[in-house]
């Protein structure tokens, strides 16, 4: 006779994309590399926002930049006038990278050489969240051009981030941007989220958002530094 | 739209655990998290599409949504968020960060036909 039985099996559906991204984080860690992944829908400004940043670090650190697109590489060729190294993924019809990508993608470089490393994903607010690609941090950016409201329309991707950055703030007073319901709405999704207000067109508020990077690195290698790396694996 | 990959994902790992105990699967279980970044509806569309061809094809999909649920200091409880909008205790309001379920994308269960068992083969 045919009944039906139940067997469990508990399998992480995800779980192949979760040991890559382990396995890089952990490579990050020895490499002493600062990785932080970007993400945001499209046309929120994340190349302009990227390449500031590439420029801007580079008189003091190692920088490089992997970029995933659906397709062209327009965006690599942007990043490219600061001078940093960076690489292209084309992914096709993948509306998000994944930590495979990205491992891929490193093959030939050799990360004891940066201090830091820049992961663009794909134009996409709902995609990204499902995927860790072991970076060490993870920005949300949101222009103010698209309305106050995104993070409570998009909460999943605002609630996997660490930091989010508000971007375009040379176009708030144009759009008449309400500063304080974007606020509202970050800290509603993810609380305690730090959040930076700039402009990369205008230079203004791209100095705090540095030094945070900065601290971030610096506190990153004494972690390092401090623990043995029996211990560092549990982190 | 990553629903595709993520049921394929699905199919392959049924597929594995199918084999691995000589079973037939009707049904799939999967646990899916209000965090997961998954759209239900789309996932039970493309699943169809992804288990053609396989060993798996004609089985159904069966989604368990899993809400989110958070620890609250203040209250020393679990808390079932009303609302990934608000992550707040809903009981004293308390923002909270402490997220222990909801994030789930798990094949929990296979439904297999018991006919298609050999005995030697059932570990559990």
């Amino acid at each position: 006779m045919s009944e039906p039985r139940l067997v469990e099996v508990r399998r992480n559906v995800l779980k192949q994309n979760d040991v890559i991204a382990r396995s890089l984080r952990e490579q990050f860690r020895a490499a002493g590399v600062f990785v932080v992944s970007l993400v945001s829908s499209p046309g929120s400004g994340k190349t302009t926002f990227l390449e500031k940043t590439l420029t801007q670090l580079q008189p003091r650190y190692r920088v490089a930049a992997l970029v995933g697109d659906l397709a062209t590489e327009n965006d690599a060729v942007r990043l490219a006038r600061s001078k940093a190294p960076v690489k292209q993924i084309t992914t096709g019809t993948l509306c998000h990278l994944e930590a495979a990508m990205v491992q891929n993608a490193l093959q030939d470089w050799d990360l004891h050489q940066l201090d830091f490393l820049f992961i663009e994903n794909v134009g996409n607010l709902v995609c990204p969240s499902s995927y860790d690609l072991g970076e060490n941090l993870r920005l949300v950016l949101m222009s103010v051009t698209e309305g106050e409201d995104k993070p409570l329309k998009y909460p999943t991707i605002f609630n996997s981030a660490d930091v989010a950055i508000v971007t375009k703030n040379e176009l708030a007073s144009a759009v008449e941007f309400d500063w304080e319901t974007a606020r509202t709405s970050i800290q509603a999704v993810r609380p305690g989220m730090q959040i930076f207000r700039l402009s990369a067109k205008t230079g203004e508020g791209m100095e705090e958002y540095l030094n945070f990077l900065s601290q971030q690195l610096v506190e990153q290698r004494a972690v390092a530094q401090v623990l043995s790396p029996s211990v560092r694996q549990v982190q | 739209m990553h629903e595709l990959s993520i049921a394929m994902s699905i199919v392959d790992a049924a597929v594995e655990e199918a084999q691995r105990r000589g079973v037939q699967v009707s049904a799939v279980h999967l646990r899916l998290g209000a965090l997961a970044g998954v759209v239900k509806d789309a996932l039970l569309f493309c699943y169809e599409v992804a288990c053609q061809g396989t060993p798996l094809e004609g089985s159904r999909l069966i989604v368990e949504d899993v809400p989110v649920i958070v620890f609250c200091a203040p209250c020393q409880k679990e808390r079932v968020l009303q609302s990934v909008q608000l992550f707040q205790c809903p009981e004293c309001g308390t923002p909270t960060m402490d997220v222990r379920h909801g994030k789930e994308l798990e094949v929990y269960a296979l439904e297999v036909q018991e006919d298609a068992v050999q005995e030697s083969e059932v570990r559990e």
